[in-house]
């Protein structure tokens, strides 16, 4: 029972779900309404669920002193103070307002900066032509790196600008639709899978 | 050591630092270069150029101060022009961390082109699970957004007056830095078929080139460049302008290092080589 109802509920969502796609008529858009709705109420209970996993996996490294527990402290005032501001006032509440503006958004803003940095680093320290791969590779990022910025086509007259647009438009597209429809039909057998019961996995190990 | 080997071993540090130069001179300097408008962001500038006044787009904004340099510049270009063209803009916040900033982005130009709350754009607020919103949002805007981001009942905001759904609407434009350009894809532009186009940072934006050939997607603002593409479309040269010459060096000074790492590679492997 513990197995066979959960893969029952997972079957009957899935099918009329897949089914109401086709089917225009108003019961099933009904039906498709209902859904929508449940989702979101689902979805509500499973934020509520990742913050207790959040708070009790933190809570545990607080609590015996694991490695780094420090910071879980940090990770636990942070959600406690800013759901705390949250709820006191409303939307413009002016202290959710400055610690939005003044800590969150610099330290979000200050991390990706950071970026610049270490990608110049990596690219100087990797970016070898050691086999012709590479090497293609290398000349494909130089290409489209310059001609993706103003200055690129302003040293080749228009050059760079019109091989990163070959580049894009072609190979990259080629490329990425053979991914894209591999992921499908992965995505839609494993779905089937799912919703006959074949594949389990979702159900954890008990 | 040799020389060659010397200089595929630079300190990290003085690569940070030559960046961080790369950054800052662009900057005092305030060099100009000529910015070239390419297809697919002409495209969206001309959807939204050719819709009549009062016509309403939806805007989804889902990003975070991380991804701001690159999609504020977009958001603010694209904001100018509605404004100015009176086209009704409908935002939909997303990301959560994301929420607050797009909220003042939003007010900051609404004022500075004159905008009225209600009248001509409307904030629908943060709902998770995107997925499900877009779909939701298919049938009623109201059903998944009864009130505004502000609390206000939508039926009591003039400009959301005979706006139900996607049919009501002209063009859905994401400004988008997460998997919900997916979303809208798949669970919106799919389903409900209405005109869809982008706005991505520039390392998303190769992603999309398919979809733009398919027709699926009709136009896309790629990164800060995308942007400074846009500002110079609407005749208004911000932030993505004056970043221009800034990422036209850092790109410089990244081939340049490349280019130093490969030199100095090849002649000490050659070196070494001779000496075996």
């Amino acid at each position: 029972m513990k197995r066979q109802l959960p893969i029952a509920i997972t079957f009957i969502c899935a099918f009329i779900l897949t089914v109401q796609y086709f089917v225009p008529h108003r019961s099933f858009e009904m039906m498709y309404e209902v859904s929508n709705v449940w989702l979101q109420i689902i979805g509500f209970f499973a934020t509520l669920l990742g913050i207790l996993s959040l708070v009790l996996n933190h809570w545990e490294k607080v609590k015996y002193k694991q490695e780094n527990w420090i910071y879980s402290i940090v990770a636990l005032a942070g959600l406690a103070g800013m759901t705390l501001v949250g709820l006191i006032g409303s939307q413009d509440n002016p202290v959710f307002e400055w610690l939005y503006n003044f800590i969150l958004s610099p330290i979000q803003a200050t991390m990706f900066s950071l970026l610049a940095f270490f990608i110049a680093s990596a690219a100087y320290r990797a970016f070898r032509a050691r086999t012709t791969i590479a090497t293609i590779l290398l000349l494909a990022a130089i290409v489209v790196m310059l001609g993706r910025v103003p200055i690129g086509a302003y040293i080749s007259g228009g050059l760079f600008p019109w091989l990163a647009d070959i580049l894009l438009n072609y190979p990259n597209v080629a490329a990425k639709r053979a991914i894209i429809m591999g992921v499908g039909l992965g995505a839609a057998a494993t779905s089937l899978k799912v919703m006959l019961g074949i594949e389990r996995s979702y159900m954890g190990s008990d | 050591m040799t020389f060659f080997e010397k200089i595929t071993l630079i300190d990290r540090r003085i690569v940070f630092i030559v960046i961080a130069l790369a950054v800052i001179i662009p900057l005092l300097l305030r060099v100009d270069l000529p910015i070239k408008v390419t297809p697919e962001v002409k495209k969206v500038y001309d959807i939204i150029d050719e819709l009549p006044p009062g016509s309403v787009i939806v805007m989804p904004c889902e990003y975070a101060p991380d991804t701001m340099a690159e999609l504020e510049p977009m958001l603010f270009a694209v904001l100018r022009h509605c404004f100015r063209k009176d086209i009704k803009v409908i935002g939909c916040l997303f990301f959560p961390t994301g929420v607050k900033l797009i909220e003042q982005e939003f007010k900051q130009i609404a004022e500075e082109q004159g905008a009225v709350y209600g009248e001509d754009y409307v904030l629908l607020g943060y709902r998770p699970y995107p997925a499900v919103v877009i779909m939701s949002m298919g049938q009623d805007f109201r059903q998944s957004f009864p009130e505004d981001y502000y609390g206000t009942s939508l039926d009591a905001l003039p400009m959301m007056k005979g706006v139900k759904n996607y049919d009501d609407t002209e063009l859905v434009l994401t400004i988008n830095a997460t998997s919900g350009v997916d979303f809208w894809l798949i669970y919106g532009r799919e389903r409900y078929g209405f005109r869809y186009a982008l706005g991505v940072t520039a390392v998303m934006a190769a992603d999309y080139y398919s979809y733009l050939n398919s027709g699926q997607v009709e136009g896309i603002i790629g990164g800060l460049k995308g942007a400074a593409e846009y500002e110079s479309l609407i005749d208004y040269g911000d932030l993505a302008t004056m970043g221009m010459s800034i990422q036209s060096f850092v790109h410089i000074v990244i081939v340049l290092f490349i280019i130093i790492g490969n030199v100095g590679y090849f002649a000490s492997r050659g070196k070494q080589r001779g000496r075996r």
